[in-house]
Order: structure tokens, then sequence, then C-alpha cells
């Protein structure tokens, strides 16, 4: 069965447009004029039970509203969406047992409160029985190493811990189905390794299905084998991480720091022949060379019997590079 | 059922995690008493009755009225237009509970809380300067805390009905305020109703403010007698079902025109 699946799906919004100045607000007052947003342009997925997908976008490319509308949240303008076997908006306090959600940017849990009467009020209110809690929310606790702070209010907590805190109470009745818009958003690295190593164990141990929006590719890159990208409310690309990977991100980049400044036309006449691309670096001595798959060599040793070098520099386009180009691409060809 | 009873706990510990909100609130509930007292004592003057309540019958109903007030009242309006405003509503939607249903309970929480922890002993203290009188048949008082609840029900529906429509306007404190304000005034808690000119009166007969503050009140003063009590209670138990309608209607419109802000 698929955990979620996804049909033509639309989502518009009216906008209401003010007009500009003082004289424009005061005709606000009497007509306003409205346009429409057309955030989900009509897409088409679905996603298997135990899989990790990565859905990204640039912001405003419409990632959140259809986090949204998947957790029934929001109605959908039209298409089809079946998330757990369910139509989440029209059964949605049934459908949102069998979910787990976390914004990054918005807490769930009582501000005021101590993280553990949160707990216990989302404990009751999922109708977890006591010995599947203690047994599950042992496990999590330990492994999230938030022990300490469950006695403390949210709001004295830190970024990273509140986070960790979060990600449990989303976890209290164990979902097979956990969306985490932006989980990692301001977080320091160790926070994030700690993050992800818990997500990779959450799927391992229950096959929890995870669909994970994010600006940080690196999450991406440690936990989906499988990316969903969107650009202006349309898939751009679906398909396996690696093959993005193979597609556009072929070649690799080669700094050379020279002894002395060069000139452009001499170094593309250098590797006539080798389709490399020249750019300038961040200092006058530097070059970097975009080298096809298996030009390495070649190229290193032509520039290198040639001139001076005073370093060189081998680098991966990262996945990151790789869906900038797309971007500015705006579609995948071929 | 076990949620309710487990958010109303939660609800107690947020207004206890505040020591300072807690011990000024008992203090503006006295004094809000103790001044309606000064103004109505000035008003008697000498007159031993007005509209046929005595003196000692108007400040029980003042005492009285801000009682029942600390129970009835609640911000789940004001709540809800906030949740709507920074987005919080989204949080809410994932939860398996009717998010109006909730918001109902956390208003009651509130109002226990408040009844037993700020305004009775608010009230100990104004009986030690100011002569209340309480009548001493249980019946009375049955009847009173029958028409306090629904007091509740109709207050917290009307607080529903404005939340859901900020899910239409996103920014409303100004008709907030105003519906605060026309509650306070048109159900009897600062003026009894009976005191309104003739037409006044007729007219709030087609509004459920007086349901609100009024009833309960001429109940526990034994204004209301024998028919009035039954009369008064079936109004309020009237209302309390006619205003689900609307509150129905609306949150089934407002679910689809939903728009989540910031993000």
């Amino acid at each position: 069965m698929n955990a979620i699946e996804v049909e033509e799906l639309r989502k518009e919004f009216k906008v209401h447009k003010s007009r500009s100045g003082l004289v424009g607000a005061f005709r606000d007052l009497w007509t306003r004029r409205y346009m429409t947003v057309r955030a989900v342009d009509g897409i088409s997925f679905t996603v298997k039970q135990g899989e990790m997908v990565g859905y990204i976008g640039e912001n405003g490319a419409g990632k959140s509203t259809t986090i949204k509308m998947l957790t029934g949240i929001l109605t959908p303008t039209s298409g089809r969406i079946i998330v757990n076997g369910m139509n989440p908006h029209k059964e949605r306090e049934k459908f949102v047992r069998t979910i787990g959600v976390v914004f990054g940017q918005r807490s769930q849990l009582w501000w005021d409160i101590a993280v553990q009467e949160s707990f216990r009020l989302l404990k009751k209110v999922y109708r977890v029985p006591d010995e599947q809690y203690a047994r599950h929310m042992s496990e999590v606790i330990e492994m999230l190493e938030i022990g300490p702070l469950l006695d403390k209010p949210v709001r004295k907590l830190s970024l990273g811990q509140r986070m960790r805190c979060e990600l449990a109470a989303a976890l209290i009745h164990n979902p097979p189905l956990l969306f985490l818009d932006e989980p990692t958003i301001g977080l320091d690295v160790l926070v994030k390794l700690n993050i992800r190593q818990f997500l990779k164990q959450l799927n391992e141990r229950y096959g929890t299905t995870i669909l994970l929006t994010t600006h940080d590719m690196s999450d991406i890159e440690a936990l989906c084998e499988r990316v969903i990208m969107l650009d202006e409310g349309k898939i751009i690309y679906d398909g396996s991480l690696e093959q993005l990977k193979e597609k556009w991100g072929q070649g690799k980049r080669v700094a050379f720091t020279f002894a002395e400044g060069k000139d452009a036309s001499i170094l593309q006449e250098l590797t006539a022949g080798l389709d490399v691309v020249w750019k300038k670096g961040e200092q006058s001595n530097v070059w970097v060379a975009h080298v096809p798959s298996g030009g390495v060599p070649e190229v290193v040793s032509r520039v290198a019997a040639r001139y001076a070098l005073q370093d060189i520099r081998i680098h991966e386009v990262s996945t990151e590079e790789i869906v900038r180009n797309i971007y500015e691409e705006g579609a995948v060809h071929g | 059922m076990d949620k309710y009873v487990e958010m109303i706990r939660i609800r107690f510990l947020m207004m206890l995690a505040y020591r300072t909100n807690y011990y000024t609130g008992i203090l503006i509930y006295a004094i809000n008493i103790a001044a309606y007292y000064f103004l109505w004592a000035a008003i008697y003057g000498d007159k031993p009755s007005m509209q046929g309540i005595s003196l000692g019958q108007m400040t029980t109903y003042v005492a009285i009225s801000w009682l029942s007030r600390a129970f009835y009242f609640n911000n789940i309006d004001r709540e809800i237009a906030m949740e709507i405003r920074d987005g919080k509503v989204a949080t809410e939607l994932i939860r398996p509970y009717s998010y109006l249903g909730m918001k109902a309970v956390q208003g009651l929480g509130e109002g226990l809380f408040r009844l037993f922890f700020l305004s009775l002993p608010g009230l100990l203290v104004v009986s030690l300067f100011l002569p209340l009188q309480f009548p001493e048949n249980a019946h009375t008082w049955l009847s009173f805390s029958l028409s306090l609840l629904l007091s509740f029900v109709i207050y917290s529906e009307l607080n529903l009905l404005a939340g859901v429509v900020t899910f239409f306007t996103f920014r409303n404190e100004g008709l907030l305020r105003a519906k605060r304000f026309i509650i306070d005034l048109f159900s009897g808690l600062i003026l009894p109703v009976s005191f309104y000119p003739d037409w006044a009166q007729r007219l709030m007969d087609y509004f459920p403010f007086q349901a609100i503050s009024y009833i309960p009140s001429m109940i526990i003063t034994e204004s209301f007698q024998g028919a009035d009590v039954r009369d008064g209670l079936i109004v309020q138990v009237a209302w309390c079902a006619l205003l689900l309608l609307p509150i129905g209607l609306l949150w089934r419109m407002a679910k689809k025109r939903l728009v989540v802000q910031g993000g």
C-alpha cells in the first residue's frame, strides 16, 4: 500500500491587492481588488510505505502548502489526495491519529508549562495505553537525549533542545507517517546530526515513512534516497538523488592556485579539446576548471607541466549546486 | 473524555504559571465589586428601594454578577483570532479533536479556575466589609448553578462565533472589543436589565445577552420566583441550542477558506 497518493492536486488562494499610497488605501476601504495565486499547480506523486522522501524547493515554491493539504489542514481547490488510505480533510480527526507532524517554525508544545505536561496531554489526546507509552517513549527520549529537559517549561529551552522535544511530541502515538517541515532550520551541526541519526533509526526500526522539506541539502543527502523538486507549484523533478547527481552533477571542479596571475584565454587554449570551462576564483591567481568526468588527470597534467602551481584542490559538484543549476534553467530536461 | 479533563488540568497549570497574575486577579475582583457597591450606595442615597430592588439586594446582585462573570467570561475569541493571525491554528488542526470543542473546554478550565481560586476568595474578602445577603434556599442555589452553567455555554458560543469570523477577516480586534463591551452592558452586569427603558427591554428580548448575566443574578437574588425561574432557564437553553446553528455553518465555510499565515 502507498502511504501517500496525490493526483492533479491544486491549491489556489485569493489574495487582496493593496493599492499604493494614501488615496489607494482609502479606495481599498470601498472596493478591493483580488487576484488568484496558484500555490500548488497540478502535482501528482506517490510515496511508498517506509520511504524517506525529500521535498525541496525555493521559498514560496508550494512546499508548505502541499504539506498542509497532506495533513488535512488546508482543503485543496481540486485534485485527489489519499494518505494512509484516507482523505485527510474529510476524515480529519480519524486521519490525524495516523500521522505525526513537526513544523520547524512553530511550536506545538505549550509554552508556559513543563515539557512532560505537554507529553501527558498528547498521550491522553491520542489515547496511547500506558505500557505502550512507557516502552516507546523511553526509547525516543533516550535517543534524542531529552531526559533532563522534561521538567523544564518550554520557554526556557534553547532552540535545539526545543526542536528535539517537538520531535518526541510528534511521535507519542508512534505514527506510521511523519511529516517534517523544515525540522533543522536554525539548528547547530551537532543537533542536526543527532536529529538525522534519530530519524534514520526511526525509519529502520518502525518502518516510519518520512516526508521532509528542508533548505539544507545536507539533510536530504544524509536521509533521503528520493527527492521531489518543486518550482512555482509544479514538480520539476521526481526521482532518486543518485540519478539527479549523475545527470546534473557530472564532472568535477578543479581549483588551481598558480604562482602568479593568469589569463582565461591562455588556460582555455591549454585545455582545448577537453571540454573544460574556466572560471575565475576568489583571488587573482586562482582559477577553477569545470571538467567532465574522467578528464581530471589529463587537465591536471597539462596545467602542471606548463605552469608553477601552489595548490590543487578537486571538488565534487555538491547537491546544492546541482539544485541551483536546475532552478536557473527552470526545468529538468531529458 | 479523558483528553478534555487533561486539557482543563493544563489550563489550571497555565493559570498558575504566573503567580503575580493570580494575586492581582483576586484584587481586581474585590475592587470591582467594592467600586460598584459605593456607586450604588450613592445612587440609592436614602431611598429604601428602586425598581423593587433594595440596596442590600443590589449589593448582592453586583457581587454575584461579578462572581458569575469570573466563571462565564473567557478569552477564547481572542485566542482563536491570535492563533489564526500567527498561523498556530495549523498545529491545532493536526490533533484528533474538534478545534472549537477543545477551545470551549479550555474556556471551561479557565472559568472553573477563576471561580474557585479568584472570585470566591475575592468574594470572601468583600463580604468582610459589605452587607451581602445570600439565600438559604437550596433550590435557589441549584437553579442558579444550572443557570450559571448555561451562561457559560452562551457566552462561549458567542465567543466561538466571533473567533470564527477571524477566519474571514484576519484582523478583528475592534469587533472583539465591541462585542465584549456590548455583552457587559446588555447582559445586566453593569446595570440590571429591569432598569432599562421599556423599549430597550423589549428589544433585548431578541438578543441572547441578558441570558448571560441577568437571568442567573435574578435567580440568586430571588427576584425571580417560581415560573419566572423556569422561564428564564428555558430562554437560556433555547439560546444555547439556537447559537449552535450559525457556529456550525460558519465553521464549515471557514475550514474551506482557511489560509495559514506565516509559512
